[in-house]
């Protein structure tokens, strides 16, 4: 019982709420950065709300059941991640053995989900942005496999949770060290990846592929990716507050602090958002396979040698 | 008029098709998503795909070669839909109203919620008749029902 409640308040409800203020707070900071005055508070519900009315087509070369499918899996994978961090967060104790694990898996299943909507679509520009999805995931998913690895080592080898937590309460957060540093800046621009965002967001490209896979998604399903994509914005830096920036904290003003620490990430996608251009996806690669997975090769290195 | 039709008002996005115009109509028209007019605060965003869209931005005198095409997008686009003619030409043809190749205008095509009139319209008149076809929305007067 205690689970379905963790679930469905803290994984769905409050991660859903804290995913929308989110991206509100991107979409508001973009508008200052260029100037501008910027969408209301309530803006990303609005587009949710509207997107739930509205008629949902179905291309006629698509698979219909994996078409309206795989936005479901996407969004389901992510309340479970929020839901192993929530739990992580406020109860310790209550981890498994290899939740981090978990996380690491079920965080892929989003990108996942949204590369084989965009084959299901049957839209040549939804392929050719699904197969620039996979080649998206090939790159950062090496180098963000090792940076957890930091994490691992550093709280004694434990792939729970709430080790990692617990052994940066007696510590001191993982990040204050040189591996955990360098292990959190080469995480931070993953995640980047990881939510397409603008260096890395090839598969979306509106200019070139007109929003390539969700190209042919409209209504419900559509509102189901906008809503995953809210949640990751909130899932992500909450994965990387846990396992690099000490928790949330309890009580008082530690509160203040974990809200900061959540802000502080958001700002910075936002401002690497605004402040570079899209690159290629062959650029892209070497940048992951080449000075990003050598950053966390060598973050891996201090870990092991404890500094 | 329930809550959800509240934020359909509040979220319109945006998707321009240019039917042969001369360009002037399409940039005044982007000039509104820059930091003076800034529509975003209205909640109005360009999309690429017709598929995201609520509002379709037809500029230009409608020629023969365009016609299938603009059916075929009005028809690709999910209800509740809405439709914004901007420009003399994509009102009345403009210049070209004894040309060969312009048989009629954009309304003989699809059904046009709102009248832009310009050669071109100032973003300030594309956002007053944006804002127009909300209060007609709101009001129920449309061609097209939900």
């Amino acid at each position: 019982m205690i689970y379905l409640l963790y679930l469905l308040i803290f994984g769905f409800v409050f991660t859903a709420t804290i995913g929308l203020f989110a991206s509100w707070v991107d979409r508001k900071l973009t508008a200052r950065i260029q100037y501008r005055v910027g969408p209301p508070l309530l803006q990303p519900l609005y587009d949710i709300m509207k997107l739930l009315r509205k008629e949902t087509l179905i291309p006629g070369g698509a698979d219909k059941l994996t078409f309206l499918s795989v936005p479901v899996v996407g969004l389901v994978s992510v309340i479970i991640v929020a839901t192993i961090l929530w739990v992580a967060n406020l109860d310790p104790q209550q981890t498994f053995t290899g939740d981090v694990i978990v996380v690491m898996y079920l965080l892929l299943v989003p990108s996942i989900s949204i590369l084989i909507g965009g084959f299901a679509s049957g839209n040549p520009l939804a392929s050719l942005g699904a197969s620039r999805e996979m080649k998206l995931i090939l790159s950062y998913e090496l180098p963000f496999i090792l940076v957890i690895l930091v994490a691992v080592i550093q709280a004694d080898f434990s792939t729970r949770l709430g080790d990692i937590l617990m052994h940066q309460v007696d510590n001191g957060a993982i990040a204050f060290s040189w591996s955990g540093g360098l292990a959190l800046l080469v995480g931070l621009v993953c995640a980047q990846a990881k939510m397409a965002l603008v260096p890395f967001d090839i598969p979306e490209a509106e200019t070139e592929i007109a929003h390539g896979v969700l190209i042919e998604y409209s209504g419900t399903a559509l509102a189901l990716y906008r809503l995953t994509k809210n949640m990751l914005l909130a899932a992500l830096p909450l994965f990387f507050i846990v396992i690099f920036l000490g928790g949330l904290g309890g009580e008082g003003v530690q509160v203040l602090y974990g809200i900061l620490k959540f802000l502080g990430i958001v700002a910075l996608f936002t401002i690497i958002r605004n402040t570079n251009p899209r690159l290629r996806i062959d650029q892209v690669m070497k940048f992951f396979w080449g000075p990003m997975t050598l950053l966390a090769i060598v973050a891996v290195l201090l870990a092991l040698g404890d500094l | 008029m329930g809550l959800l039709d509240d934020a359909f008002l509040k979220s319109l996005w945006v998707f321009h098709l240019a039917t042969g115009s001369c360009n002037n109509c399409d940039i005044e028209a982007l000039d509104c998503l820059t930091p003076r007019h800034d529509i975003e605060r209205f909640g109005m965003l360009l999309t690429g795909s017709i598929k995201h869209a609520d509002v379709l931005l037809v500029t230009g005198a409608v020629n023969r070669q365009c016609i299938p095409r603009i059916k075929n997008i009005y028809e690709q686009m999910p209800k509740p839909r809405l439709v914004a003619a901007i420009g003399e030409c994509a009102l009345s043809r403009g210049i070209f109203i004894h040309s060969y190749n312009c048989p009629m205008p954009l309304d003989h095509v699809i059904p046009v919620d709102v009248y832009i009139p310009g050669c071109p319209p100032k973003p300030e008149a594309i956002i007053a008749g944006l804002v127009k076809l909300i209060e007609r929305r709101k009001t129920n007067k449309l061609t097209e029902k939900v």
